[in-house]
């Protein structure tokens, strides 16, 4: 049996006294489309930052390709195939999408160790931005800083960004969020195409995109993993609407 | 008419073409020889001091490294000639600048790898703190530093064994010029190359680096050595130029120049250091003329004019002209209905005061001669004072007003960040 593109076992993190992150197991198999929901601060983005290592966890580890990864620094992660978006755009705002696009390229590949050569003449890296701008129809915008598109343009930036890593593990933390509902939908579009290789953990708020995106659905709730199932276990479990209407005493139960 | 993908490869792909406004500079040096030869000494000092501040470019405008303490490398690569002229009986000058250069790198690549791991202010304090420390260890061994006396009367061998280093300055012009082509030639590769998209990424969003697997810290260390080398080479040809060095090239005031020389020409566009370094030394050379105990009062002005009209630097200033005269911004001056706000009205008085403020000091420095002290101004010659105030802000609001007129914006406002 091969390796699941990210697994995730017995996580735990704390800021002081709040466990943010208690004991979370999950596993994203190759391919996989795998939805993380749950209440305002139940520590869905903590959990991105600790795969990704923004954050160290105090005890757990995170596994790439069966891999221990979790001693790594950010970018060792990131070069290995772990990518991300982030619920804020995090952009080159004064650099052009184009722009954009070439240094996360030049840094995969390791172009960027070179102090001489000079960046436009790489055609073949300028070739393949294109081709990623291309594919979420941001062309036009090549030549237009990041700072001066629409907020919906940015987030298909920062999308395409992380396409452009060539990812085999791509983190969605909330793509659609801050987008006017109107133009949501080329976002989520992009979401639905992504390539089947690419196993896909995605954090989303509307419950509509998660259904039609997800194959299987974790639910986080004060730092820890409530369940998890497909879909349908979800839409009907009793206990996740309960904490979705935030009542206290369900909670207990499963505490109990 | 181009298709959007060829436009966009195109302008990548020259992006880092020769533009011959790059050639401006050059000649300009070269004329200033055959111009101004009596001045050639001071000739040389200005050119050193365009090479310290685009050693500074480097790290500030490209890779967003803010540092106070740059003196220090400045310092390392001045002592290496000269203790090594005296010392060592090591004389031969351009040997003398790459050793010197090298052993600046050294000290660049080591104290970086310890402080870059910080930002910000906490980055800042350490590198004023690595040059005081510097600074205060050449002290306590000034039996062989020479401490704040300093080294004086070094001996340097004739360049390339055969051209003397003359009481003008010439042969000096020419060696210093030379250098700082072949090190500008470098930094604009350097600038222009994936490794100097990295540092830019770096100064945009540094989060967003980390996330696309690039190795920020040793990026950092990596500029971080090169600058300070280039900032001890012209350590170094500071040194040979006055023959002489003493603990106070490594002063918190050096550093503070250095910066403020960059600010001043524009950060992040290789010309910068040019016109920063050239009009901060022309200005401070006549001030100090003009009034030897006052001269500071002049500089104090310039910045905080530039400061108020010139944000980006002089280039900054240049640029937004060209963007009015040609541009998007006098398309839409055109169509453009004048919004009078409340708003407007306060600028106007902000930049009256700030006017009134500037011109009252600057009616004192044109009276210095007469008026050695500030009361001695406002009470001696009470009509001079109140006209130059007056004047004062009513060139600043007349300023306010145009910009108002053509932009729709004020010259004082915050850029939208």
């Amino acid at each position: 049996m091969t390796a699941a593109a990210l697994q995730v076992e017995g996580l735990n993190r704390a800021f002081g006294a709040l466990r943010v992150t208690r004991d979370v197991n999950l596993t994203l198999e190759r391919g996989a489309r795998r939805a993380l929901i749950g209440p305002n601060g139940a520590g869905k983005t903590t959990l991105v930052n600790l795969i990704t290592g923004v954050l160290k966890p105090h005890s757990g580890r995170v596994l790439l390709d069966g891999d221990d990864i979790t001693g790594l620094s950010q970018a060792d992660r990131a070069r290995r195939g772990l990518a991300r978006t982030f619920q804020i755009n995090q952009l080159f705002r004064g650099l052009t999408v184009l722009e954009n696009l070439c240094m996360t390229i030049g840094e995969r590949d390791g172009h960027c160790n070179n102090l001489w050569r000079s960046a436009g003449s790489r055609r073949g890296v300028i070739d393949e931005a294109l081709d990623h701008l291309d594919a979420l129809r941001l062309t036009d915008d090549a030549l237009k800083l990041v700072r001066e598109l629409p907020y919906g343009r940015q987030r298909l930036v920062e999308i395409a960004i992380a396409l452009a890593q060539k990812p085999r593990v791509l983190l969605l933390d909330e793509p659609a969020a801050g987008v006017p509902s109107s133009e949501s939908h080329l976002i989520l579009d992009v979401v639905a195409a992504l390539d089947p290789d690419i196993a896909v953990l995605i954090i989303e708020h509307d419950m509509d995109v998660v259904f039609r995106f997800a194959k299987e659905i974790t639910v986080l709730v004060q730092g820890a993993v409530f369940t998890q199932g497909t879909p349908n276990e979800i839409m009907n479990n009793e206990q996740v609407r309960a904490v979705y209407l935030g009542q206290e005493s369900h909670r207990g139960d499963r505490h109990g | 008419m181009l298709d959007a993908r060829e436009r966009g490869a195109n302008y990548l792909v020259r992006h880092h073409y020769f533009r011959w406004p790059e050639a401006l500079p050059w000649l300009i040096a070269i004329a200033c020889f055959f111009v101004f030869p009596n001045r050639m000494t001071f000739g040389g000092q200005v050119l050193i001091m365009i090479m310290f501040a685009l050693s500074l470019d480097l790290i500030l405008g490209y890779a967003g490294i803010v540092t106070l303490g740059h003196a220090a490398f400045f310092g390392v690569g001045a002592y290496t000639v000269a203790l090594a002229s005296l010392r060592l009986g090591w004389s031969e000058p351009i040997s003398g600048i790459v050793v010197g250069g090298i052993l600046a790198g050294l000290a660049g690549a080591v104290v970086g790898w310890f402080i870059l791991r910080y930002r910000g202010l906490t980055l800042l304090m350490l590198t004023i703190a690595f040059a005081a420390m510097l600074q205060e260890s050449g002290n306590l061994r000034s039996d062989i530093t020479g401490g704040y006396d300093g080294l004086p009367g070094l001996m340097f061998d004739p360049l390339l064994g055969t051209f003397q280093y003359d009481l003008y300055g010439h042969t000096n012009y020419w060696y210093v010029l030379t250098v700082l082509a072949v090190i500008f030639y470098f930094v604009r590769r350097i600038v222009y190359s994936p490794f100097g998209q990295a540092l830019t990424g770096i100064r945009e969003n540094v989060r967003r680096m980390h996330a696309i697997g690039s190795p920020v810290h040793r990026r950092l260390v990596t500029v971080y050595a090169i600058s300070a080398a280039i900032a001890g080479v012209a350590g170094a040809l500071f040194t040979q130029t006055n023959a002489y060095v003493t603990l106070a090239v490594f002063d918190f005031d050096n550093s503070a120049k250095v910066l403020v020389m960059l600010i001043l020409g524009g950060t992040g566009r290789l010309y910068g250091p040019f016109l920063g370094a050239a009009v901060y030394m022309i200005l401070e050379d006549y001030f100090s003329k003009l009034s030897p105990t006052f001269w500071q009062l002049g500089i104090g002005l310039l910045l905080v004019l530039a400061v108020l009209f010139a944000r980006r630097g002089l280039l900054g200033l240049a640029e937004d002209a060209r963007g009015l005269l040609t541009g998007s911004e006098r398309r839409s001056f055109a169509s453009r209905r004048l919004v009078w706000k409340r708003d407007s009205w306060s600028a106007l008085g902000s930049s009256a005061f700030d006017g009134a403020v500037i011109g009252f000091l600057a009616g004192f420095a044109v009276n210095l001669k007469e008026a050695d002290l500030m009361t001695s101004y406002v009470t001696g010659m009470p009509a001079r004072a109140i006209i130059f105030t007056l004047g004062g802000a009513a060139i600043g609001a007349g300023i306010n007003a145009v910009a108002l007129l053509i932009t729709g914006r004020t010259a004082v406002e915050e850029p939208p960040s």
